[in-house]
């Protein structure tokens, strides 16, 4: 399995990951998978309804129950004052992730939490929610973005006044922010323009759904000192959350990172931890919490939902003289939609003098967004790219070849600030362009489309460290979490740094106390970051290698190379000696210094930006309206892709979520602001008889600087689908589908009024 | 309230055990045996990651009650591995990269296996329709569907 056409001995081989026998014999142990003897479990009592004032909590006939231990209400929580909100230099925003952790005097959506009991069984902890009597003053609510908006809608925080406004507004709204993104003079580009396109477009709500509910066991140990079990997106990021909300210092938490099933960003806050540790506090025991998949759908993630306006405008000949975006992205119950986001990745794969983008980050009665594959991008990307195809079909250029004339390259200028170094956007675009599935006839209904995307990547503080064992294998330990085999590839970047066989490197994630500080596991940072981490440690070691061998040799450092896993004289001046393998040297260390190894943390530097392009056909059925996925092509530009399996595979998950957000994907609220389909029977995730195979082709643009060249490959795929998706049924039917998602009772609506 | 006494052979094995009425078997399986290769993604029997096999029928543990289970054979993905030797099913999704988080993989493996032994020669539309019960979010399915379909032709091939 060793050896390959790019040169390298390991990167770019499709080796089996170090944790992939025990996932599949069902050893791994996942969040909900841990036990400890004597532990309780915790359940929360959650909010029917959509807005209210809570009036009183009446617990006292569940703490009569027989094995109910313990029971929290926020009244339990410290209150943290607006003055206090943000410690440190970043979000989260303390003071309302502890209010949506539990909440304090309005209930803001369905489901927030209100109570947590802790007893003896499930049963227990279910009979005692029951006995738990809340008083409510329901409130009117608002679910809909624009309904938010509006000047006589019903206020979710009388402390919150819009952001980013001149003068600062006098009374509170439920719009958090505006955000402004622009270059050029936008009037003067659409003056220019020969051809204008202009349309509404709107997005639902959506869940990341992740199989693995969340799941936490906590334990408070009577010295204060607490450790918890949990999967997450980042144990450092629980850790340092959940001592933020409790008042605790950082140090008496202990996080230990369960593998995980699933996040896409949905875990990358808390929900469970500190509850969880405050019943473990008031009970004297472990605490253990799984929630159900209601909970998950009413309480967690989801992603944003939109109302946006695109407008572009182009000279005759296809070159775009100008841009503008009005992005208004609802957070759910406090502020924090990723719609700066969308205004910054929107426009970027177009080379484009004047741009301007608008974004209204506002709270509506729903929970807490959070993170979901790049965040924002796609939701602005199936806006913008349905407009670049109206527009192409308005210039009757073909829509490839209108993004070929206007593609971003190196030394083009973002709406954003950065100008853009090596990227492979037009390699994306050509790979397209020469796919069989490109020119591939198509039959009656049926219809092809195209759509591009763009994300930054992301990169950040990441320690690791790797040490060479007394046999001279080798372990690697980082404090990322692995969602999708980035085990496999810091495998994979040490044993090429080494020289030495795959089957020698371990790699573990270690706990809160076995490495310093890593962010979580997000934006397409770890397989990059944590790499070049560990390529700096490993190279740390190798010098370390190449002085103990001068040492043995006694010659000096610089006289020794290491190749191919062994120290070796360099050339014949340096005098004649057996080259000294790994295991040699290892066995040694006790004679030339002692045991060999470095630990490394930075705050890595220089993502490389990435674009992805997809080819999508689709056949509309013009009786149900139903919208099938004939073919699809995923076309992205991953740098270097260390492992191809789970790059391939990162594209073909990010393109079925999309396409669920496409055409299935969406929360629906009844009138009364409750959740109507929190489940997977009724918000249906699409299946494997929904799909056809996902052709991937992955472009390598390296990036210049990580030493392998890699970019971030997880977030791009879920950016062009939906757009991809609706341009696909433009083309088969002549109708452009404007709101998600394009379900059969819009379709066929759609069909009726004239396709 | 009284437990209830059950008694069934699990991966081969005699096993009984005491369970509360309203407990499922994947409870069982998960609390009071400390089999948690059996995943519980929804209780509603709409996720798949609870799949086993009960007297050789393909089921979602979390339909069916612990008591339930009383005189009958259970597989559950701790038993699919002959010892140190995966079954080919393992061993193929490991090559493929067909796992990501690996929360669904438990699930997919059972229902696959026991697709592969009622029809051991499936087209890509039926193994599709097979495993439409069993869902995966980080996929796309693309690799567990030819990890299966490359099992089965090798399995005709030998
Ligand atoms: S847990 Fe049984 S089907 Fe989802
Ligand atoms: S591999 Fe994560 S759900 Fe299937």
């Amino acid at each position: 399995m060793s050896g390959n056409a790019n040169g390298y001995k390991w990167i770019g081989t499709r080796t089996i990951r170090p944790d992939g026998v025990d996932k599949v014999t069902g050893r791994a142990a996942f969040g909900a998978d841990f036990a400890l003897p004597g532990m309780l479990v915790g359940k929360i009592l959650r909010s029917p309804h959509a807005h209210a004032r809570i009036l009183s909590i009446d617990s006292s006939k569940a703490e009569a129950l027989p094995g109910v231990k313990a029971i929290v209400t926020s009244a339990d929580f410290p209150e943290i004052p607006p003055s206090e909100a943000i410690k440190g230099s970043s979000p989260p925003n303390y003071r309302h992730l502890s209010q949506n952790l539990m909440a304090r005097e309005k209930v803001l959506y369905d489901g927030h939490a209100v109570a947590a009991v802790a007893a003896t069984s499930a049963a227990v902890a279910s009979e005692a929610l029951s006995l738990i009597s809340v008083e409510y003053e329901v409130l009117p609510h608002v679910t809909d973005v624009l309904e938010a908006m509006k000047p006589d809608a019903p206020v979710l925080h009388d402390d919150l006044f819009t952001g980013g406004v001149e003068p600062k507004p006098d009374k509170p709204s439920n719009v958090a922010k505006r955000v402004e993104f622009a270059i050029g003079d936008i009037d003067a580009g659409f003056a220019d323009a020969d051809v204008v396109v202009e349309r509404d477009y709107s997005t639902e709500g959506i869940h990341q759904g992740y199989i693995e509910t969340h799941a936490v066991v906590a334990n408070m140990g009577e010295d204060g000192q607490a450790t918890i079990w949990c999967s997450s997106q980042g144990h450092f990021m629980v850790r340092q959350y959940t001592a933020g909300l409790l008042n605790m210092n950082i140090g008496d938490i202990k996080v230990t990172p369960a593998e995980i099933g699933g996040g896409f960003g949905g875990k990358t806050t808390v929900y469970l931890e500190p509850v969880a540790l405050l019943l473990s506090r008031k009970s004297g025991h472990a605490i253990k919490m799984v929630m159900t998949r209601d909970e998950v759908f009413r309480a967690t993630g989801p992603t944003s939902g939109s109302a946006m306006t695109i407008k572009i405008g182009a000279k005759k000949d296809g070159k775009i003289t100008a841009a503008e975006a009005d992005l208004k992205f609802f957070a759910g119950a406090f502020p924090g939609a990723p719609v700066h986001l969308g205004c910054m990745c929107g426009f970027t794969p177009y080379d484009i003098e004047n741009v301007k983008a608008v974004g209204f980050d506002v709270v509506t009665n729903r929970p807490k967004a959070i993170s979901y594959r790049a965040p924002g991008a796609p939701i602005a990307a199936f806006a913008i790219e349905s407009a670049i195809d109206e527009l192409a079909g308005k210039l009757n250029i073909e829509p490839l070849a209108l993004r070929e004339m206007n593609a971003a390259r190196e030394g083009t200028r973002t709406a954003y600030g950065p100008t853009l170094g090596v990227v492979g956007f037009e390699e994306t675009l050509e790979a397209a362009k020469t796919h069989p599935h490109f020119s591939e006839p198509l039959g009656p209904d049926q219809g092809r489309g195209i759509a591009s995307g763009y994300w930054f990547n992301v990169g950040g503080e990441s320690s690791a460290s790797v040490s060479v064992n007394e046999d001279g294998s080798v372990t690697v330990t980082s404090g990322a979490p692995d969602i999708g085999g980035s085990r496999a590839s810091l495998c994979i970047m040490a044993a090429e740094v080494f020289g030495i066989d795959i089957g020698e490197v371990r790699a573990v994630i270690g706990d809160t106390n076995a490495t310093a500080f890593n962010r979580h596991t997000g934006g397409s940072r770890v397989t990059f970051a944590l790499g070049m981490v560990v390529v700096n440690a490993a190279e740390d070691c190798i010098v370390q290698l190449r002085t103990a061998a001068a040492k043995i040799w006694d010659i000096d450092v610089e006289a020794v190379v290491w190749e191919e896993g062994e120290a070796r004289p360099a050339g014949d001046n340096a005098g004649k000696f057996e080259p000294l393998s790994l295991g040699d040297l290892a066995a040694k260390t006790p004679m030339t210094g002692g045991p060999i190894s470095s630990e490394k943390s930075s705050n890595v530097q220089g993502p490389g930006p990435a674009f992805g392009t997809h080819i999508c056909d689709v056949e509309v059925d013009r009786e149900t309206g139903h919208v099938k996925i004939l073919r699809y092509t995923a076309i992205q530009d991953a740098g270097r892709a260390i492992h191809p399996g789970y790059v391939e595979g990162q594209m073909q998950g990010g393109v079925a979520q999309g396409i669920g957000w496409a055409l299935n994907e969406e929360y629906i609220y009844g009138d009364d602001g409750r959740l109507q389909n929190p489940g997977f029977l009724d918000y249906r995730i699409p299946v494997a008889s929904d799909l056809p195979m996902i052709d991937t082709v992955i472009v390598e643009v390296p990036n210049p600087t990580h030493p392998y060249g890699v970019r971030g490959v997880g977030e791009i795929p879920i950016i062009p689908p939906m757009a991809a998706v609706a341009n696909a049924i433009e083309d088969a039917v002549g109708m452009r589908l404007t709101d998600l998602p394009m379900s059969p009772p819009k379709v066929l609506e759609a069909l009726e009024n004239g396709g | 309230m009284a437990k209830n006494h059950v008694t069934t052979t699990i991966n081969g094995e005699p096993v009984e055990f005491l369970c509360e009425t309203q407990q499922t078997l994947l409870d069982v399986l998960r609390d009071e045996l400390q089999l948690t290769g059996s995943k519980e993604g929804c209780a509603s029997g709409d996720c798949g990651a609870c799949s086993v096999m009960v007297d050789d029928r393909l089921v979602c543990s979390c339909l069916v009650m612990g008591v339930e289970a009383e005189g009958s054979s259970i597989e559950t993905i701790e038993g699919m591995a002959d010892g140190e030797n995966l079954h080919p099913l393992q061993q193929k999704f490991l090559e493929n990269a067909a796992l990501q988080c690996g929360i669904c993989t438990p699930g997919f493996l059972i229902a696959a296996k026991s697709l592969l032994e009622k029809n051991p020669d499936p087209t890509e539309t039926e193994v599709r329709y097979w495993l439409a019960g069993n869902l995966c979010r980080c996929t796309g399915y693309d690799k567990i569907i030819r990890s299966v379909l490359e099992v089965a032709a090798e399995a005709k091939g030998a």
